[in-house]
């Protein structure tokens, strides 16, 4: 399916699947669903710097956050509506990244991944420090009174993740075909080969940072409205760096369906589970089925169902 | 009368206190083919890697069809018709065959003339680049199933979908059978017709001797000979330097 | 703000004795990363876990810390064996380190955490020992024992390691592999053995180093998150696998961190070592590049 048609042809699906939602009556499945779809982008976004160009970011939080925190700071200064807080925050965070990219890409991949590692703290460390929003006691963002176009608020952020997550994934598959996705596979198999072939890796690495990160930053900028109490400790969570990895090396990390297929199972797997087990146990089992998988199934559930079809078909 | 291609000025290369490459002078003209001999660990690779762009020279400077490359990024250089193969075959394992040669493809072809390829050219030059090589059959497979001497093959095939004007290749026959070997010979012979000068990096001495029009010899960082094969073969230094080879 | 000379002094005091405290927790990493090229990035995560361990000794047993840590030295070395040899059948030997190998050590890093607060919830936990209290006092200058024991006991297991990795046939063959593991396979000496028992003394050194931080500090699971930057900063500032150079880089992070916490308040001092990390990866790239 060429481009043109997969972007129109996820929207519908997406539209039908909020349609589907709205037919349960219950607001529920739009809170659970919106931590799910962000996940997706999240997950989305990882892996076009990890699993397409091979260079691993354990600083999810940051831009996740940096993006969450950009919206308070608005919502203190002027509200803006949804979609203009998401752009805002994709720039905010696509900057960061490119910065941070500038900084470190040159060295190799593990010095980029510690920093990532590095950026997390400090940037936590300043926003903690930082009285306008709120510092280490948190924030209240109160949701607007008027939800334009329907019914609840929560519906609205759903809607909003739901278009951000289509493009998300859009952009990944487009990405993967073309020019663009040839060269991150290259950097990603041999740095060096790729140099002598003509790839310009630096700047393919930078524009893989700042694409990652901005989207991290779009899927963090509603979060402030989602919550409406937003503290450090809560935006930076761990757990957001540990999902973005763990959900694209689960699923798999070598194109699009991977990072949407373990986002929606580990999403949908532990919201779930955080209204039966303790978080820390819901936790817990995500890491030991990342390091299972990686361990065991480097390929992720997609590559194990794409092995089990050349094996039958062979 | 036209610059030479590539012109090596002084160039110095040291790793700490190890002085790897010292006062290295080198010319080379269009359509050459010059072969580059030396013992182990006599600077050959190193200076491959300061020629194009992987190791930045310390002292000296690299003139490539006119233009100053020093400091200049290695896809740069390789955009300006400098090819390389690597001595082990850094394939791209998670492209297939033809996946391999669509990078430098997209990336280089594009840049000789302005205009990018379109992406039938690129289906068109890289189905031409296969059957030079020998590899059409393979198109599909993932290098991890090719045999080594495929493996080499595909190597020097990347380096020529690059468009070189120069091509350096590193110990391309080594480890293999004297059919393979003259194979690559062949392939190699053939590219040069085509016009394109090369630099031929090689212990196998049948090989460097038959196929090189001039020969150059680095010991310990140093060139000590620059000739025709048979002058520099009866140089006293090669000699000493090969004794018991 | 007043530069006094007394709080000046004793704040580069206690800088230098957290810096012999860092080198102890940064040790492991220097042989890890900067010898082996394994990024554990889960190091601090053993770290913190001997400090779990000799609290419950203390607790239960009413042992030292520091005797709590040097009886744990087996146990760990050999929780550093499997944990090599886990990370060579899975990643080293498929040569899928970069991607999976570091997913893996954060997956054990993140694992620890989480099950310890699983198993201790997130009070902090501290441990009693006698010279745990009281100071030293040299003229204007105050040296805390509580900081002073941990130093003087990270530079005897220093001393140690130093002369282990120069005099015997293992430690100058970790020393090698380091370099060139073909080279020490043609020494008929199996490298995969002896990266093994190099990363089996890494996590070994954690035992003991963990004991020293509940000595130096009250610890509970997600401190070991602020040391993760410590350590690599540590480890690339004093240029990689050198022993001497960890010691230094230790130390003079930790009079920086401490003059900051001194006259800016404690709250950035996670900071200062990521942000040292980050400064040095930026403006020393030569020294880094290429190894």
């Amino acid at each position: 399916m060429s481009n043109r048609l997969f972007l129109p042809a996820a929207l519908a699906f997406g539209l039908i699947l909020f349609g589907a939602c709205r037919a349960v009556h219950n607001d529920y499945v739009f809170f659970a669903g919106y931590v799910v779809l962000q996940y997706v982008v999240l997950a989305t976004a990882w892996n076009l710097l990890g699993g397409y160009t091979g260079y691993v970011n354990f600083g999810t939080a940051a831009f996740f956050a940096l993006g969450a925190y950009s919206t308070v700071v608005l919502h203190k200064l002027f509200p803006l509506p949804i979609p203009a807080l998401m752009l805002v925050g994709g720039l905010v965070s696509g900057i960061v990244g490119l910065g941070m990219g500038y900084l470190t890409l040159r060295l190799r991949g593990v010095f980029f991944s510690i920093a990532t590692l590095a950026l997390a703290v400090v940037a936590q460390t300043l926003i903690t420090n930082w009285d306008f929003v709120g510092g280490s006691r948190g924030v209240y963002i109160v949701r607007p009174n008027e939800t334009p176009i329907l019914g609840s608020y929560v519906q609205y952020l759903f809607l909003a993740m739901l278009v951000l997550a289509v493009i998300a994934v859009a952009t990944a598959r487009a990405i993967e075909r073309s020019r663009l996705g040839y060269g991150f596979a290259a950097i990603r198999d041999d740095e060096l080969a790729a140099e002598a072939s003509g790839v310009p890796t630096l700047r393919l690495k930078l524009v893989a940072t700042t694409l990652s990160g901005a989207f991290m930053g779009m899927a963090g900028a509603p979060l402030p409205y989602y919550v409406t109490y937003l503290d450090p400790a809560s935006g930076f969570s761990l757990a957001y760096a540990v999902n973005a990895i763990a959900m694209p090396l689960i699923g798999g990390t070598a194109n699009w369906v991977g990072p949407l297929v373990g986002a929606v199972f580990l999403g949908t797997a532990q919201q779930i589970a955080t209204v039966t087990i303790e978080s820390a146990l819901n936790l817990l089992i995500v890491g030991l089925l990342l390091v299972g998988f990686v361990i065991v199934a480097p390929n992720g559930i997609v590559g194990l169902v794409h092995g089990r079809a050349r094996g039958r078909s062979s | 009368m036209a610059p030479p291609l590539l012109q090596v000025a002084d160039l110095g290369k040291r790793f700490g206190g190890f002085v790897a490459l010292e006062a290295i002078n080198l010319t080379v003209e269009a359509g050459e083919r010059v072969g580059l001999i030396g013992p182990n660990g006599s600077g050959k690779s190193t200076l491959v890697n300061c020629l194009c762009g992987a190791l930045a020279n310390d002292s000296g400077t690299v003139h490539f069809d006119g233009r100053a490359v020093d400091g200049m990024a290695a896809h740069r250089r390789t955009r300006l018709g400098m090819a390389r193969s690597f001595q082990l075959p850094r394939p791209f394992a998670g492209l297939t065959v033809a996946g391999n040669l669509r990078v430098p493809l997209l990336y280089t072809a594009a840049h000789r003339g302005g205009a990018r390829l379109s992406a039938v050219a690129i289906e068109v030059r890289c189905a031409e680049l296969l059957q030079l090589v020998g590899l059409e059959d393979k198109a599909g497979r993932r290098p991890g199933d090719l045999t080594q001497v495929e493996m080499r093959k595909l190597e020097l095939a990347r380096a020529m979908a690059a468009t070189p004007k120069l091509l350096i290749a590193d110990e391309a026959m080594a480890g293999l059978s004297h059919v393979e070997v003259d194979d690559i010979l062949a392939l190699l012979l053939r590219l040069n017709d085509q016009g394109i000068t090369i630099i031929l990096i090689e212990h196998i001495m049948r090989a460097v001797m038959g196929f090189s029009e001039r020969l150059v010899v680095l010991v310990a960082g140093r060139k000590i000979a620059d000739g025709t094969p048979q002058e520099v073969i009866r140089h006293p230094e090669v000699e000493r330097a090969y004794l018991g080879e | 703000m007043d530069l006094s000379y007394d709080l000046l002094t004793n704040a580069i005091v206690a800088g230098v004795l957290l810096g012999g405290f860092y080198a102890a927790v940064t040790i492991g990493i220097s042989i890890a990363f900067g010898m082996l090229d394994i990024v554990n990035i889960a190091h601090p995560a053993f770290v913190i876990l001997g400090s779990y361990i000799a609290y419950l000794l203390n607790t239960t047993l009413g042992l030292d810390p520091i005797l709590g840590g040097l009886a744990m030295l087996p146990v760990f070395y050999a929780l550093g064996a499997l944990v090599y040899e886990v990370y060579y059948l899975a990643f080293e030997r498929r040569g899928q380190e970069s991607l999976r190998g570091l997913a893996f050590f954060f997956g054990l890093l993140f694992i620890t955490e989480v099950a310890l607060v699983l198993v201790f919830g997130v009070d902090y936990r501290f441990v009693e020992a006698p010279y745990i209290g009281p100071s030293l006092h040299l003229g204007f200058v105050g040296v805390p024992l509580r900081m002073l024991v941990p130093c003087v006991t990270a530079l005897l297991m220093f001393g140690a390691l130093q002369l282990f990795l120069s005099r015997t046939f293992v430690g100058r063959a970790i020393k090698a592999v380091s370099q060139n593991a073909l080279a020490l396979q043609l020494m008929a000496a199996n490298p995969r053995r002896i990266k093994r028992t190099a990363f089996a003394i890494s996590i070994a050194t954690t035992a003991i180093a963990g004991a020293l931080l509940i000595i130096i500090q009250p610890v509970e699971p997600s401190v070991g998150r602020d040391y993760i930057g410590r350590v690599f900063a540590i480890c690339v500032l004093g240029g990689m696998g050198s022993l001497p150079g960890t010691l230094l880089g230790a130390m003079l992070l930790g009079i920086v961190e401490n003059l900051t916490a001194t006259f800016y308040g404690p709250s950035w001092s996670p900071a200062i070592a990521f942000g040292a990390l980050l400064l040095t990866l930026a403006l020393r790239p030569a020294g880094i590049l290429g190894r």
